[in-house]
């Protein structure tokens, strides 16, 4: 293979040793070294390429907890409150108000068959306006709407998708059915146990989508436009004849991004599901990480289903659920240390989080393994105290910047009240305490977008333009690198990618400016050109 | 009109026995039972009475089935009504920190389906441990709050003081549940589930704790209002478990009565049923002759 050196504006190498340079030397898409043209000359024959001369290269970044479905998602109509940019980089504009819902969602009804399936939609930024299934029906009455609201926890339905799901009947008497003033369900549904079947009912699988080989190759697009070159599918139900359909879509030559499929552990035993990973583990590619293991311990915040330590949620509601036992908790963290897997696990809750440590620290004594890395996802709540003990442990967390941004008013507001709502998310808590940490989006819950979640994590800027939480704030340094070695990091993948060093992936950001130089709150709108991941190059504006 | 297919929850926490009560069920009840469960993936149906494993359905002696539902408890709930035959009755295994009310009342808005009761097994040596833990002991209150029937199982783990003291624990905890104390889950199937039209000439409470139990037949004196009759038969303070069967209302129909604890549904029947309620309850806590206001009671 030919060597290739690329010159650059400026290169972030996000490495001691050299933590700036100006032209990176690649073989076989990997990094032979960052320096200068001279010192890199010293390789021998190479083609000079000036395709980023006046760009500013980063290492790829890593998105250490997002969904593929992110991809797949686009497949029905955007709703939201924001501007969202899709998988072909068409922005669409945030909408306001009810009617601009409805016109939109006519516009969708106008062409194509079956569900009018909608997402995103966020009535929160709505001064929580209940949007009914009479508002939809102005949309269409012939097709069923179907709407999935940006928090997950709600769906929305016409009175066309009610009546195909068998909803639209008086004598209901469900809490996740809300009815109206004439005693039929006014258009919200709001539970899984009831989205999920009234979903199927009218035609719209979520799951079905997921994983797919479209689905994954909208979401590898949507990853070049962010600048990310590895990401995380952080919860994936996958059998083993599905390892080899992901290890095809992801083998395809202009497939821009390694993917890391988590895979969840809630319909498997422990040892079976330890036995699946350790089957798979060897057949990882340079863009399919296999073998990760995830599990959910509590719910989200937002929906009160996440476990809270005392004093609990503000609004006296009970606490949370359990999605796991602490046993079978213990027994998968035995099983997984045994064999050296990696086991992130789902925490929003600080109860939650507590679990998880203690539960880690019991299964250590009888298995030990220093570098465990097991991780805390979201661990959006945790206190000094847990940061403190999960540094000693070994663990890592992924802090949910984005979030706080985007429902952090809510949680000062409503669920936790303003002492608790300042420290969530606490990221300077986190490294001040040594443990290593990255930050994440959840796409699609919100955008993936590593630069403007490091912005967040610097800003604390909520929705409403309040900086919430002073005291956690990071530098934009520090931000730099957790979404990029930090994240590596947390994937036992340091070693690999996160910066731009001799025998690392030549996987780079390409930006348009210097996100060290531009003003830290402007780090969101730093343009991004594209990737290289693996060598192989990729203009966001033809992907 | 088809009767509704009645849905019974089993709920209570990781090793208390839900499994072992299920497969006593399976062995014990006669009926066509559709068991559904979601415990993190093994199959817990004891092996012999396996007859086949399917992708989604495993088939099981006595024309019952078993079906794992994950995250789609609706999908496989429908699934094992459009079986044909029809079962009689579904079970729901619920997972050990699962809710189980939430989960029965999330299936109350399907066509088609009747909430039977949650029944609840606790470990005797265990539940006042379990209760104590710092993580679980609001998951366990809740769970013990929703149980219209208390199955106190492993209650040879324990000597009679320790079985007293938890009996006593579970009393003030959920006051008016009824608590049944059992061995290896063996709970006659009639007290729990008794999905057969009753009364048959001949009928026996069955199961090894038959002797625990008596149970009588309730006859009215003539049609009666069933809201009220079922009312006093779940709240009157009689230490009913179970109660079921068929009474002439005032409009001049039929009305089935159902009884599981305290709960109790009435729903229309197609006239021409042989009349008459079974009532079961433990022999400590239920004496059939204060049924004696509400009707004739014959022994059985």
């Amino acid at each position: 293979m030919t060597i290739t050196i690329y010159a650059a504006r400026k290169i972030l190498t996000m490495s001691d040793a050299r933590p700036v340079a100006t032209h990176v030397a690649v073989k076989d898409g990997k990094i032979l070294g960052a320096g200068t043209l001279e010192e890199l000359q010293r390789w021998g024959e190479h083609t000079l390429d000036e395709t980023f001369a006046d760009k500013v290269l980063m290492p790829g970044f890593v998105e250490g907890h997002a969904h593929s479905g992110a991809g797949s998602v686009w497949d029905g109509t955007y709703l939201g409150w924001f501007d969202q940019k899709d998988p072909d980089g068409k922005v669409w504009h945030g909408l306001k108000t009810t009617d601009e819902i409805v016109a939109r969602l006519q516009e969708a009804a106008a062409t194509g068959e079956g569900p009018v399936v909608g997402w995103g939609l966020d009535p929160i930024y709505m001064d929580n306006v209940r949007i009914t299934r009479q508002d939809l029906d102005r949309a269409t009455t012939d097709r069923p709407i179907v709407i999935t609201h940006a928090s997950g926890h709600i769906m929305s339905m016409n009175s066309k998708a009610l009546e195909m799901a068998g909803l639209l009947k008086q004598g209901l008497n469900h809490p996740a059915i809300p009815l109206g003033k004439d005693g039929l369900p006014m258009g919200e549904l709001r539970g899984p146990e009831v989205m999920a079947p009234a979903g199927q009912k009218v035609g719209y699988d979520r799951k079905a989508l997921e994983g797919s080989e479209r689905g994954l190759k909208a979401f590898g697009r949507l990853c070049v436009r962010a600048g990310v070159t590895t990401s995380t599918d952080l919860a994936r139900i996958y059998s083993p004849d599905k390892v080899d359909v992901m290890l095809k879509t992801t083998g395809a030559k202009d497939f821009p991004i390694c993917l890391v499929p988590f895979r969840h552990g809630r319909d498997m035993s422990p040892a079976d599901l330890v036995a699946f990973m350790k089957e798979v583990k060897p057949k990882s590619t340079e863009r399919c990480q296999l073998g990760n293991i995830k599990l959910h311990a509590d719910g989200s915040i937002q929906g009160f289903t996440a476990r809270l330590r005392w004093p609990h949620y503000q609004n006296g509601a009970p606490n949370g659920l359990w999605y796991v036992a602490p046993e079978q908790l213990l027994e998968v963290f035995e099983r997984a240390l045994e064999e050296d897997l990696l086991v992130h696990i789902h925490t929003n809750g600080d109860e939650a989080s507590e679990l998880a440590i203690d539960t880690l620290e019991t299964a250590l004594k009888k298995v030990p393994r220093p570098d465990n890395r097991f991780t805390l996802q979201h661990c959006q709540m945790a206190t000094p105290a847990q940061f403190r003990k999960a540094a000693r442990l070994g663990m890592c967390v992924n802090l949910f910047a984005n979030h706080h941004y985007y429902w952090g008013d809510e949680h000062y507001k409503y669920t936790v009240g303003p002492e608790r709502a300042e420290r969530m998310n606490a990221c300077r808590t986190a490294l001040d305490s040594g443990v290593p940490m990255t930050i994440h989006s959840d796409a699609p819950v919100t955008p993936i977008g590593p630069l403007f979640t490091a912005w967040a994590a610097v800003t604390r800027l909520t929705a409403s333009g309040r900086v919430q939480g002073e005291g956690e704030k990071i530098s934009v340094a520090e931000a730099l690198h957790a979404i990029t070695l930090g994240a590596a990091f947390t994937l036992k993948m340091d070693h690999l990618i996160g910066s731009i060093e001799a025998g690392k992936r030549a996987d780079f950001a390409v930006l348009d400016e210097d996100p060290t130089e531009v003003a830290p709150e402007a780090l969101k709108d730093v343009p991004v050109w594209g990737t290289v991941q693996g060598g192989r190059i990729f203009a966001a504006e033809t992907i | 009109m088809t009767p509704a297919l009645p849905v019974t929850v089993i709920g209570g926490y990781l090793g208390a026995g839900k499994t072992t009560l299920v497969n006593h069920l399976l062995r014990t009840s006669g009926l066509r039972l559709a068991v559904l469960v979601n415990e993190f993936g093994a199959l817990p149906i004891d092996s012999d009475l396996i007859e086949a494993e399917g992708d989604a359905l495993v088939s099981i002696a006595g024309g019952c089935v078993c079906c794992e539902y994950g995250d789609d408890l609706v999908g496989a709930v429908m699934q094992v009504m459009a079986l044909e035959p029809k079962p009689d009755h579904i079970l729901l295994e619920s997972s050990g920190v699962a809710i189980p009310g939430s989960i029965l009342a999330s299936l109350l808005f399907v066509d088609g389906l009747r909430g039977d009761g949650v029944v609840v097994v606790a470990d005797a040596a265990e539940i006042m441990n379990t209760a104590g833990n710092r993580y679980l002991a609001d998951t366990i209150e809740r769970q013990l709050a929703d149980a219209d029937i208390l199955v106190l199982n492993k209650a040879d783990l324990v000597d009679e003081a320790a079985l007293d003291s938890v009996r006593n624990w579970l009393g003030a905890q959920v006051p008016g549940t009824r608590i049944l104390p059992a061995v290896q889950g063996q709970v006659p199937h009639d007290a729990l589930l008794g999905s057969v039209p009753l009364p048959r000439r001949g009928h026996r409470i069955s199961g090894h704790a038959a002797g625990l139990f008596s149970s009588v037949v309730l006859h009215p004196s003539g049609p009666v209002d069933p809201v009220a009759l079922a009312t006093s038969l779940a709240e009157g303070g009689h230490g009913l478990v179970r109660a079921k069967g068929y009474v002439a209302n005032e409009a001049g129909g039929q009305t089935l009565i159902q009884v599981v604890g305290a709960r109790w549904t009435v729903e229309p029947a197609e006239p021409g049923h042989q009349t008459g309620v079974v009532c079961i309850g433990l022999k400590s806590g239920f004496d059939p002759g204060r049924l004696d206001g509400l009707g004739l009671v014959e022994a059985v």
